[in-house]
């Protein structure tokens, strides 16, 4: 069994697989959350960062929407609502941000870090949050550290929300030594359990020492520098990982670790940057893969030879297709991402079944247009599009779940199966 | 600037495209980054509608806006209408385009559709989701039943006796709290008192029928948050009188049957005789005692604010402790309302306010949104829910209106449920000690135990002083007042015999009583003082 997950694990040579596949490039609308969606999940990762969105009311209305449920335990989340005296220049609006900040502070005096949060609103009327950042951090440093990014949806398209703030974080990270042992830091949000599981993989491999990106405080941020590995858990990372590479730190070049296969090259390229030898990669990560090949087992009956269409979303749907179609041999019909990032994927589009139907932004109704016509098995969409779509008779699932579910690692591939076959065993079940 | 950390209403264009999903043969073309596109989970999530809502986004880019961003407005609105081929076209910007200053509605107009294309002008920095409701409602109205006004002046012609009287239905809309079965209800009511229905908008309602509107003889106002303005117009423009009774609960009910009749100038002594409610005898049947002068807070929108106030107070024995409103349009008369209770209105959409006045008041029962019942569970008090924000399980599979007869037997049920029971309620304070059955056991109890933990946060500070009452600590009453009495340890334990559901009040009760008499502690003796002093 020891080998199920690796067999195919050298096919990511160059030229094959979807390395040079075409792309149809969509432009029209966008059904897609902006990048303050991010803060749903990063505001509960990140335990001392607040994050206070500079918006209108429909940037507010959006966070507290996006999220499904309100989450009504005190959120560590806010929004300075610009109002009409701001736009009027009847109030100078940054002295109106200072004075928001401040009353947040004392509100809520455990907050050690605060970010910015640019909105379109923010950066139409050009309010220069890195300044009143820089402004603010002068006033409230030691105590509290005030940091920006913008979340708009004119620029960012949802997961590269996160991208934004945790490229926000990189230039505060602290510098390791020159002479420091190489190190390992794992860039983009992972729920605490995978973060868990994966630290003990490396311990066990020898592979460390291990930082995460972000860290669960603010106040222990990780450090970096020449000596820094980092392995992208996320595929949406693009401007931190520019900036990462800029404080000298490498990328280790891995698929994402999701589903058996990608978990195990993602740790391998840890592992190879170590020099772990084969077999004690093999020894120490075999019962792990043992058990997720015997939890995806119970899924691939029902996902085998299904068809499946990705409307674009949050930047996972390539490496999610590539585990679906090779782990699970479902059959894929196109991949909608909101974004292709060519270098930080390059592994993943190798190991792609050629001759994939790939899209690059979107065009909602075309798209649905094209969806309709496939008559997909299973199709992957948004909350705005799910009820609509099963309403038409099509099998539906939503993909925000995969943003809020752990689903990365060993432990977590069944789960990830489990989400995609969930939808397919309800419509058999239901005879209403 | 305004901190905020949950709002009780969107922007005005979610307003805008309330009406417009309610609607049929209508298509909103939204100039609006995408991420604005998050508004369509309202409805397909929220509401659980199986179509996507009638709504084009332009979602443009910032590489856009040194471009074209009106070029993009143009080429979404023409494919809109070729795809959607929609009978009527609303056409407006959201926060971020209004800033850019395209002018959809001359962009669409220079189009050349032939269809009518409304412009909607709705500011965003200025407005919410209720005005912009409304405002879109009026401007559909307008243009779409205005090319059939009467001349001014002209005196409409009075109803032929042989034909049944009409009226229009104005108000109900998609995400409404129970607006589908609240149409329902109403019209079965108009059905029973010979009034036919013209046209109910905008839920249900194509373009055309809005041009139809003048036909009707009067107008049914059922939300004066949608239809206020719309209704206005309409009496100027085509002499339609209009309801003002909201037909929520028994007695408003009833007037309401009195003002329809009087607007149609028919009888409606045969319907009010046969009268089919059971709220009325429930709240008399002796069971019902326990609720005597219970302390409610009442929150939501104007609407079912003053309605849950009046039924609160004539149809349950409540008394009314808070009464309250996020709809500033409509403060005068939520104002009114709680001035004929003796109260005083708070009127806010600042949800740490309301928080902070829940806990002082600290009632036994609130009525309010979705934003209460998480403040009632915080601070572990029953509740029921009135009014929007709405909830998927505010969209319940069974029929549940509020309005009408049937109405208020749903009321008398949610309102109910949330409550112990009186004989339990008396049990509980006989035996304090039973390890199984006793207040601390309660779930919503445990609600108000988790305070402590949240709470060092610096949450909102009245929210700590209610989790108070559930403590052992000796504790000075009404954090900050350095001259205030504090609470003897003996005086504290004797409290906790009293049951949590009115243990509130009675701290509430001894703290004032305390306070007027310059008592720096509270003691056994003045707790009893107190209950003496106060009793109910
Ligand atoms: S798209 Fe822009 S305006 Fe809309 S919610 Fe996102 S940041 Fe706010």
């Amino acid at each position: 069994m020891s080998g199920v997950a690796v067999v195919r694990r050298d096919s990511n040579a160059s030229g094959e697989g979807c390395t040079d596949a075409p792309v149809l490039r969509e432009r029209g609308q966008r059904e897609v959350f902006c990048g303050l969606t991010g803060i749903i999940w990063l505001h509960r990762k990140i335990q001392d960062a607040f994050f206070l969105v500079v918006g209108s009311r429909t940037c507010a209305h959006l966070i507290q929407s996006a999220a499904g449920v309100m989450i009504f335990a005190e959120p560590r989340f806010g929004t300075a609502i610009i109002e009409e005296r701001d736009l009027a220049g009847m109030a100078d609006a940054n002295d109106e941000l200072d004075r928001v900040v401040g009353q947040l502070l004392a509100r809520r005096p455990d907050i050690r870090l605060l970010f910015l949060v640019g909105s379109c609103p923010s950066e139409v009327i050009k309010l220069d949050l890195s300044r009143a950042a820089q402004r603010l951090s002068r006033d409230h440093m030691p105590d509290v550290r005030i940091l920006n990014y913008s979340g708009s949806g004119i620029e960012t398209t949802f997961t590269q929300g996160e991208d934004a703030c945790l490229a926000s974080l990189v230039p505060e990270l602290p510098a390791e030594e020159a002479e420091a042992p190489p190190s390992l830091l794992v860039v983009g949000t992972l729920a605490d359990v995978v973060e868990d599981q994966f630290t003990r993989l490396f311990d066990a491999l020898g592979v460390g020492p291990v930082r995460f990106l972000p860290s669960r405080r603010a106040d222990a941020l990780p450090p970096v520098g020449p000596n820094t590995r980092y392995l992208l858990a996320q595929p949406f990372l693009a401007e931190t990982a520019r900036l990462l590479e800029s404080r000298g730190a490498t990328r280790l070049p891995a698929p994402f670790p999701l589903g058996i296969e990608g978990t195990t090259a993602w740790l391998r390229a840890a592992a190879d940057a170590w020099s772990v030898s084969a077999e004690a990669f093999d020894a120490v990560t075999e019962p792990a893969r043992r058990r997720a090949a015997q939890a995806l087992s119970h899924h691939r009956e029902r996902l085998a030879g299904q068809s499946i269409f990705f409307f674009p979303d949050s930047q996972l749907e390539i490496p999610l297709a590539r585990f679906l179609s090779r782990e699970l041999d479902m059959t894929l019909l196109e991949v909608g991402t909101p974004y292709l990032h060519r270098q930080h994927l390059a592994e993943e589009l190798a190991m792609l079944p050629a001759g994939t139907t790939l899209s690059e932004g979107q065009h909602v109704d075309r798209q649905l247009d094209r969806c309709r016509a496939a008559a997909p098995d299973l199709v992957v969409a948004g909350l705005g599009l799910a009820n609509p779509l099963e309403a038409e008779g099509i099998t539906t699932k939503w993909s925000i779940e995969l943003v809020f579910t752990p689903i990365q690692g060993y432990e977590q591939a069944g789960d990830l199966a489990e989400l995609f076959a969930r939808p397919l065993n309800r419509r058999t079940r239901l005879r209403v | 600037m305004k901190l905020t950390v949950w709002t009780y209403e969107g922007p005005p264009h979610v307003g805008a495209m309330r009406v417009a999903t309610g609607m049929k043969g209508l298509h909103y073309v939204l100039h609006a980054p995408q991420g604005d596109t998050y508004a369509d989970l309202l409805f397909t999530m929220i509401e659980r509608n199986s179509a996507r809502p009638p709504v084009t986004y332009t979602t443009f880019q910032a590489r856009d806006l040194g471009a074209d961003t009106a070029e993009l407005f143009r080429d979404a609105a023409l494919e809109a209408y070729e795809r959607y081929t929609p009978e009527a076209m609303i056409v407006g910007a959201s926060c971020t385009a209004e800033l850019i200053q395209d002018d959809p509605g001359g962009l669409a107009r220079a189009l050349g559709l032939p269809i009518p294309v409304i412009p909607l002008e709705l500011p965003s920095y200025q407005r919410k989701e209720n005005w912009g409701a409304a405002e879109t409602f009026y401007q559909l109205v307008r243009h779409l039943a205005g090319p059939h006004a009467p001349a001014p002046g002209a005196e409409p012609a009075p109803r032929d006796p042989a034909r049944r009287p009409r009226c229009n239905l104005l108000g109900p809309s998609a995400l409404g709290f129970r607006h589908r079965d609240d149409v329902v209800e109403i019209r079965r009511l108009l059905g029973r008192l010979g009034i036919d229905v013209n046209v109910t908008a905008p839920l249900g309602a194509r373009p055309a029928d809005l041009a139809r509107l003048g036909d009707a003889d009067f107008n049914v106002v059922l939300y004066p948050e949608v239809a206020g303005i719309a209704a206005g117009w309409l009496k100027r423009t085509f002499r339609q009188p209009a309801t003002k009774t909201v037909p929520i609960g028994v007695g408003a009910t009833r007037d309401f049957v009195h003002e329809v009749a009087e607007l149609a100038g028919i009888d409606a002594s045969e319907v009010l005789a046969s009268e089919e409610c059971r709220l009325p005898w429930y709240s008399a049947s002796v069971d019902s005692t326990y609720l005597t002068g219970k302390r409610v807070f009442i929150y939501g929108d104007a609407t079912h604010a003053i309605s849950a106030a009046r039924v609160a107070s004539e149809e349950f024995g409540f008394e009314v402790v808070g009464l309250g409103t996020y709809t500033r349009e409509f403060a005068r008369d939520v104002r009114a309302a709680a001035e004929r209770l003796g109260i005083e209105a708070l009127i806010s959409d600042d949800y740490l306010e309301v928080e902070a006045a829940v806990a002082e008041l600290r009632p036994e029962l609130v009525l309010g949104s979705q934003m209460e019942r998480h403040i009632a569970k915080r601070l572990g008090i029953p509740c029921a829910i009135i009014s929007a924000p709405v909830h998927v399980h505010d969209f319940p599979a069974r029929y549940s209106p509020q309005m009408g007869y049937e109405g208020a037997n749903v009321l008398f049920d949610t309102w109910v449920h949330p409550l112990m029971m009186g004989l339990e309620e008396h049990l509980l304070g006989m035996f304090r000690d039973d390890f199984e059955f006793n207040d601390t056991a309660q779930p919503s109890h445990l609600g108000a135990g988790s305070i402590a933990g949240d709470d060092a946060h610096g949450a909102a500070p009245a929210a700590a002083e209610a989790a108070d009452t559930t403590e052992t600590t000796e504790t000075a009453v009404a954090t900050g007042a350095g001259d205030e009495a504090y609470w003897t340890e003996e005086a504290e334990r004797e409290l906790k015999k009293i049951p949590f559901f009115v243990r509130g009040k009675a701290r509430r009760n001894t703290e004032s009583f305390a306070r007027d008499r310059g008592m720096s502690r509270i003691t056994i003796e003045t707790l009893y003082d107190a209950k003496a002093h106060f009793g109910r």
